[in-house]
């Protein structure tokens, strides 16, 4: 089992996320593919978390928020290969009576989720909110959030950013997955949400840039956002990415945002990813 | 059920905001309960919110015109173990923010307190873009929700410290006029207990918050008539005191309830389910309309609008009739 962030690990990530949804024939693999590499890095590189005695409240650990909720399976994988419940129950996914939801839930009690999410737009106020008790609780700790760039159309995002920006939230550091897709098709075509970089920047933040399929480079832009914390400005990093990344014929389009492989093609997807860490 | 001295008093001396009387129970609060974290969306002064902020500006958290943000920060808050109260009008808070209640605090089972002032027509000249009615079916509906709508300004600062004890989302709601403080300071507050203020056999009347008051009244008109009314104040609307209804309803046989709220999903609502399940008895609901408030004084809307004493004595007494 490993313990820090390889390309090994975010191979074998991938293939728990094309075979969780092939076996219910439904969830959500592009977005899913396409934010591998930051949550191993955050799991298992950057986050303090105690994964084995999961704890509502996280006090003394690092906190994160998936906002976009839909591309479960990626966090569900991450969770399950850190420790926080056992990879067998991935096979649960979007079954009956499961603690593994089409969408992250704490109803069912899953070690590692917080609140529910899927209804897009919410979690960078939950976070915002997380990081104030974290300031009140006089934590070093860290508030991580990711949001889709499509859910930046929710206006609750803008109002979240401003409060931040003006109660200069710097123990948070948010992650936009710029994949440029959403379901209707590209962001361009959709809505067009312009020069992200300039927006952010006119909010208050301090904007950051990373490819988000390197390990290594979102190794630095982590350590360069953490450097800025006392500053009293939010930190928001425009993550580069490919929807669908590593099974070629999903990537970079958004027919594979809530679409699920048939049998052929989850065999063509797993062909093209390494075994690493076993199957669950 | 308790003989209805210990609750409140039929002559009281003065008149208060339930408002206010949430902001002094918040203030409480701020000493006794150091998790207690209060938020507001830029109306500080009309949720009597300021003598908390004075107090413990560090646990004050000043949103903005921001709904969505704050009800979704809240409920962040709680993980690390705070409870969160936030303030604003109850149109913004319910309608403006359900989805956010919905799934950041109701689904996600967070201790986050939601308190609503300006409930109601009793908002005033606003109009109807203010005047939410349909608030209390909105959140009575959520799973996990406890829904509260106390009374008067004493009753309103009992429930205020009582929702800081129960783990778990509250929607509490209260309003802008001062009315009455008929509530004994020494009147025991139960969370999903209703309160029997008069006894009697010939008809219930339940009412809950504003039109509590005028309850009373009814009952006190309909006594000079030799009509015997069992006035229960049914504070707690979710979960809701099923017993104390159908134990009323048995003996008197006729049921009026009294809201203001629309009566489609409100109070009367909830009484009816527990009833036609559990002991069919005729009813009548005063209550909006099917309608859209509108500008006036609170006086004006009430009497218009058809929440009155008279009005629950006239359809106490209709039933009565149609009884014989």
């Amino acid at each position: 089992m490993s313990t820090q962030a390889t390309p090994a690990l975010c191979s074998q990530v991938r293939r728990d996320i094309v075979r969780m949804v092939h076996a219910v024939s439904s969830g959500h693999p592009g977005g899913s593919l396409g934010c591998v590499e930051l949550l191993v890095k955050l799991y298992f590189d950057v986050m303090k978390i105690d994964a084995e005695n999961f704890s509502m409240n996280g006090k003394g650990e690092d906190l994160f928020f998936l906002s976009n909720g839909h591309i479960s399976p990626v966090w569900y994988s991450v969770l399950s290969r850190r420790g926080f419940f056992p990879t067998a129950e991935l096979a649960t996914f979007r079954k009956l009576n499961s603690r593994v939801q089409g969408h992250p839930a704490t109803e069912e009690g899953l070690p590692g989720i917080r609140i529910a999410s899927g209804s897009l737009g919410q979690g960078l106020s939950v976070g915002i909110g997380a990081a104030e008790t974290k300031r009140l609780l006089g934590e070093d700790t860290w508030v991580f959030t990711l949001h889709g760039d499509g859910e930046l159309q929710e206006g609750q995002i803008w109002e979240a950013a401003m409060y931040a920006a003006h109660n200069k939230i710097d123990n948070i550091i948010s992650f936009i997955d710029c994949n440029g897709q959403q379901i209707d098709g590209s962001t361009e075509d959709v809505l067009s949400l312009l020069d992200l970089s300039a927006k952010w920047s006119a909010f208050g933040w301090n904007v950051l840039k990373c490819d988000g399929h390197s390990l290594d480079d979102l190794d630095r832009v982590i350590k360069e956002a953490k450097a800025a914390r006392g500053s009293g400005v939010p930190c928001v990093v425009l993550m580069e990415t490919v929807m669908g990344k590593g099974v070629d014929f999903m990537e970079g389009t958004h027919k594979w945002h809530g679409i699920a492989p048939n049998d052929a093609q989850l065999a063509d997807a797993l062909s093209q990813l390494e075994e690493t860490e076993g199957d669950y | 059920m308790t003989d209805s001295s210990q609750f409140i008093t039929f002559n009281p001396s003065e008149s208060k905001d339930t408002r206010s009387g949430f902001g002094a129970a918040l203030l409480e609060l701020g000493t006794s309960h150091p998790e207690v974290v209060a938020l507001c969306a830029d109306l500080t002064g009309s949720l009597k919110m300021g003598d908390f902020k004075d107090a413990h500006p560090d646990r004050f958290f000043q949103v903005g015109i921001a709904e969505a943000n704050m009800i979704s920060m809240a409920a962040g808050m709680t993980i690390g173990g705070k409870i969160p109260f936030t303030g604003t009008f109850a149109n913004f808070s319910t309608g403006r923010v359900y989805d956010q209640i919905r799934q950041s605090v109701a689904y996600s089972e967070k201790n986050v307190k939601i308190c609503a002032s300006h409930a109601g027509l009793t908002l005033g000249e606003d109009g109807a873009t203010h005047q939410i009615l349909e608030d209390i079916g909105m959140m009575k509906m959520l799973p996990n929700m406890t829904v509260i709508c106390p009374a008067d300004y004493e009753q309103t600062r009992q429930a205020t410290l009582a929702i800081a004890d129960i783990q778990g989302p509250v929607y509490l709601r209260f309003g802008r006029p001062k009315l009455p403080v008929f509530y004994k300071e020494s009147a025991p507050f139960e969370i999903g207990k209703a309160q029997k203020l008069m006894d009697g056999d010939d008809v219930t009347i339940i009412a809950t918050g504003y039109m509590v008051w005028e309850a009373i009244q009814a009952g006190l008109i309909l006594r000079e008539q030799g009509i015997h009314a069992d006035v229960i104040n049914m504070h707690t609307i979710k979960p809701l005191d099923s017993k104390a209804i159908v134990e009323s309803a048995s003996r008197t046989g006729l049921v009026v309830t009294a809201e203001e709220h629309q009566r489609w999903g409100g109070l009367g609502g909830s009484v009816a389910q527990v009833l036609a399940e559990h002991h069919p008895t005729p009813m009548r609901m005063v209550a909006v309309d099917d309608r859209f408030g509108e500008s006036g004084t609170p006086k004006q809307l009430m009497e218009k609008y058809g929440l009155t004493a008279d009005v629950i004595v006239a359809r106490s007494l209709e039933l009565i009739a149609q009884k014989k």
